[in-house]
């Protein structure tokens, strides 16, 4: 692609091969590693270097191959061709337990621990420390709280995991892997659930791992990150290797342009002006336990942002606002007061609540695609009890015209999409309600650039059409991109809101982790009270 | 964008609505009647399959209801008992009306027999929804009770019925219409009014949806309460009609009636292809299913290999085999 070619024209500084200035021998080398699915090739031929104290960012759109590239790295698959080398010597790893008895350790995306157990159990899983065939209770938990208190953790080693916030785990997750002396850490996505403060902590444990000689392979789709912290680059699109780049001659619009491969549109629609007439307006929300006295009024036609770090209360809020959690709030739609006991009164109210959990929440992904499109909308759609089954699959090929959801057939199951096409579908799902207020949680999670773009410009469109927007973002990038106002909510209330040229990152970062202190909440439990 | 443009050649799958799930039941059906007929021909005559698929009517009756309360994530463990408890009810009623009423009191007995059936599974469905207790425990304890307050109300004994009534109502169980036997009829349009609900309406889309993924059911405004509780009173339904079918076979209601048949229920809905987990059902696969271990009894009586004490652990041994099949599949 001449994309590429003119980028490293450029900066005139990119590395055939990944061939750094040969400054230590590479840890971990990857030599033409490829591999195959039954005919399906989902890697071919890429090459790695990877140096000690060195951090090594993989991207790529999703589907690029990175996912895989990490599992071959770790042992969770087998390349179909080409070889690993550790300090020269050739390796191969049949299981993941092989990758790290050789140094090699992975840090899940998802979070992959017993919830049951504890924090001390769950580090040691699976190689607990014993003196003479008993279990070594007190050297492990003196251990744990060692690393724990390295990377900043706050939780005692004796707490159950199902007790602690999504993020600590997330921690909890990376202190297993500091356990030993790894040589190679890899982080798969490692601040996709954390916000704020949490990913400067992230960030710091990966300076420090650097610092301590530790080569780190980090694969991330939040480019500033990568801008931040790589030393090296290495881009991947459709299984193959663009290239490996120093971290400091890239952009962040390079780095989408390599990965996409061609020139990228916008990435935000032009903001339109919405009109003063108040389309939602909801006084004193209260959620108990996550949000207090919220009030605020959407306009017609607006794109209204709710920011805050995870914890929170917004999506809390808005799950209490839709009849999904116990809460109460004085609630005018189009002026009219409205009362919302359950989801179903919602949606008939006319507001539309797109789930971030997607996966879990929002679609049925062992079911095709027609039955999740018209799963909230059955009594609309069919208005008998009997269904309408051409109508159903007339409503699919229009939504999969008009949302551009890519698929091989009309029957495929909705787990096989990718996961910007599922959050297409979920969006067309909500739509098909016929909502006058659509509110979207985390709108472009887990998803690549392209379908970002697009997903804006149905937000767009869908306020042009004399609806009313709320997006829910831990990404306030995309927050001050889209939105027309944003408001920012910290322990379960507001605490200001910003427009026009006040929508900056400083100022909802101040906001969300240090605006003005608010009250304790009254049924918010020990942790709102101590 | 890479993940969707490959080859469309590799997934026709979809396409084609047919999976091992779907036609698995009926193949082992058909394998089963082969091996049947080289073990002993007589297996294949007309009169010995009338006599088995009756006797697996009620079996497939309960099953289908069973098939819509696993379809939407429940377990029901009490329609044994239930079916001793709906029999005995009615029984008691008809030869109570009988002096009164006379043959009247046949149809009248039937309608109780809804009628308590309903309410028993109304009983089911709320302790497992509003009362949010676990299927398995809720309806353990509904078994023991069903179970103990039929024992109570016999006596520990039988209750016969009625000597005026026996032989007008003898035909419900040993009557043919057209040389079909009339269990086999109701058990037909059971399964067929079933597979229209499952299939054809919304609430069968809920109840699927309800199985699959409560969250996703929740969040898309599904009332979980309403569509598992219905499945609930269409399992009790499908016990009172088994439980009709049934009086005139034995002519009395015992404590002992229904033993077991929860065990062989479940495992007629799982032989079938509906996942234990919950999601879409399978109504024709449970019938095959129902019919397949009456079969296989069958089978044990009239071949020397196997000793008949050794059904029930055939039985085990199948839901077990049922079991790995699904798993397998699932994993390709």
């Amino acid at each position: 692609m001449s994309i590429t070619a003119n980028i490293a024209a450029e900066r005139g500084r990119a590395l055939p091969g990944g061939n750094a200035p040969a400054a230590a021998e590479p840890v971990l080398r990857a030599q033409g590693l490829s591999k195959q699915y039954g005919p399906v090739t989902v890697l071919s031929d890429v090459t790695l270097d990877i140096l000690p104290g060195e951090i090594h960012a993989i991207i790529g759109e999703n589907g690029a191959g990175k996912s895989t590239l990490m599992r071959l790295l770790s042992g969770y698959a087998e390349p179909t061709r080409g070889t690993l080398s550790m300090a020269g010597r050739p390796v191969t790893f049949a299981k993941p337990d092989q990758a790290q008895e050789a140094g090699i350790a992975l840090v899940h995306q998802e979070i992959l621990l017993a919830e049951a157990l504890t924090v001390t159990d769950n580090l040691f899983l699976g190689r607990e420390l014993s003196r003479r065939h008993v279990m070594d209770d007190r050297a492990m938990r003196g251990l744990a709280a060692e690393k724990l208190a390295q990377i900043g953790c706050p939780v005692s080693p004796t707490a159950l995991v199902r007790d602690i916030s999504l993020a600590d785990r997330q921690l909890v997750q990376i202190a297993r892997a500091l356990l030993d002396d790894y040589k190679v850490v890899i982080f798969d996505e490692p601040t996709a659930v954390l916000t704020g403060a949490e990913v400067d902590r992230l960030l710091e444990i990966v300076l420090q791992l650097r610092a301590h000689g530790t080569a780190v392979l980090y694969i991330s789709h939040r480019l500033d990150e990568v801008r931040q912290l790589a030393d090296k680059v290495t881009v991947l699109r459709d299984g193959r290797m663009v290239g490996t780049y120093p971290g400091t001659a890239l952009t962040q619009m390079d780095m989408a342009r390599l990965m996409v491969g061609r020139e990228l549109a916008a990435l935000y629609p032009q903001k339109s002006t919405p009109s003063s007439e108040p389309m939602l307006s909801v006084k004193n929300a209260t959620v108990p336990g996550y949000a207090e006295d919220v009030s605020f009024t959407l306009h017609k036609g607006e794109i209204l942002g709710f920011a805050g770090m995870i914890g929170a209360g917004r999506t809390e809020l808005f799950e209490g606002l839709v009849g999904l959690r116990p809460a109460h709030a004085e609630i005018e739609l189009r002026g009219r007061p409205v009362r919302i006991h359950s989801q179903r009164e919602a949606i008939d109210a006319g507001i539309g609540y797109l789930t971030e959990d997607r996966k879990s929440k929002g679609l049925l992904l062992d079911e095709r695609l027609a039955p999740n499109l018209t799963l909230s909308a059955l009594e609309r759609f069919h208005p008998t009890l009997v269904l309408g089954r051409s109508r159903e699959a007339a409503a699919l090929a229009e939504a999969v015209r008009s949302y551009d959801i890519r698929l091989k057939t009309l029957g495929v199951k909705a787990g096989q999409l990718s996961g910007g096409n599922q959050q297409k579908l979920l969006l067309a799902k909500v739509l098909l309600t016929n909502p006058s207020v659509v509110i979207i949680d985390e709108p472009t999670r887990g998803i690549d650039i392209a379908n970002k773009a697009q997903i804006y410009a149905f937000i767009h469109a869908i306020v042009g059409s004399g609806k009313a927007c709320i997006v829910i973002s831990s990404e306030m990038q995309e927050l001050i991109g889209i939105c027309n106002r944003i408001l920012v909510m910290r322990e379960g209330r507001l605490t200001g809101e910003l427009q026009g040229a006040e929508m900056t990152e400083s100022n909802v970062a101040l906001l969300a982790t240090s605006g003005p202190k608010p009250r304790p909440m009254a049924k918010g439990g020990t942790e709102w009270l101590s | 964008m890479a993940v969707i443009t490959g080859s469309p050649s590799t997934h026709r799958a979809g396409d084609l609505n047919i999976t091992w799930t779907d036609v698995g039941p009926f193949l082992a059906l058909a394998a089963l009647l082969v091996a049947g007929f080289l073990i002993n021909p007589d297996f294949l005559s007309a009169t010995n399959l009338a006599n088995v698929i009756t006797r697996s009517a009620f079996i497939a009756i309960i099953a289908v209801g069973a098939t819509f309360v696993i379809s939407s994530g429940g377990l029901d463990l009490s329609v044994g008992s239930m079916a001793a408890f709906v029999t005995g009810i009615t029984i008691m009623f008809m030869n109570a009306v009988a002096p009164h009423a006379g043959l009247w009191a046949i149809p009248a007995g039937m309608l109780v027999a809804i009628l308590v059936g309903l309410l028993c599974g109304l009983a089911n469905g709320l302790i497992v929804t509003i009362g949010r207790i676990e299927p398995f425990i809720a309806t353990l304890g509904t078994m023991g009770i069903f179970r103990a307050l039929i024992t109570y109300l016999t006596d520990g004994g039988t209750i016969p019925i009625d000597r005026s009534l026996r032989e007008a109502y003898r035909p419900v169980y040993f009557g043919t219409v057209g040389g079909i036997p009339i269990p086999i009829l109701i058990s037909v349009a059971v399964a067929a009014i079933a597979s229209f609900v499952l299939y054809k309406m919304k609430y069968g889309r809920k109840c699927a949806a309800v199985g699959a993924n409560e969250d996703v059911a929740r969040y898309s405004g599904i009332s979980i309460i309403k569509t598992r509780t219905i499945a609930y009173i269409v399992q009790g339904v499908c016990v009172a009609i088994a439980a009709i079918c049934y009086v005139p076979r034995l002519g009395a209601a015992t404590p002992t009636t229904g033993q077991l048949w929860e065990l062989q229920v479940i495992t007629a809905v799982v032989i079938g292809g509906t996942a234990l987990r919950g999601g879409k059902g399978h109504v024709w696969g449970t019938v095959a299913g129902a019919v397949i271990l009456e079969l296989i009894a069958n089978l044990m009586v009239l071949s020397d290999f196997v000793s008949e004490y050794l059904v029930a652990a055939v039985q085990g041994v199948i839901i077990i085999i049922a079991m790995l099949i699904q798993r397998f599949s699932n994993s390709k």
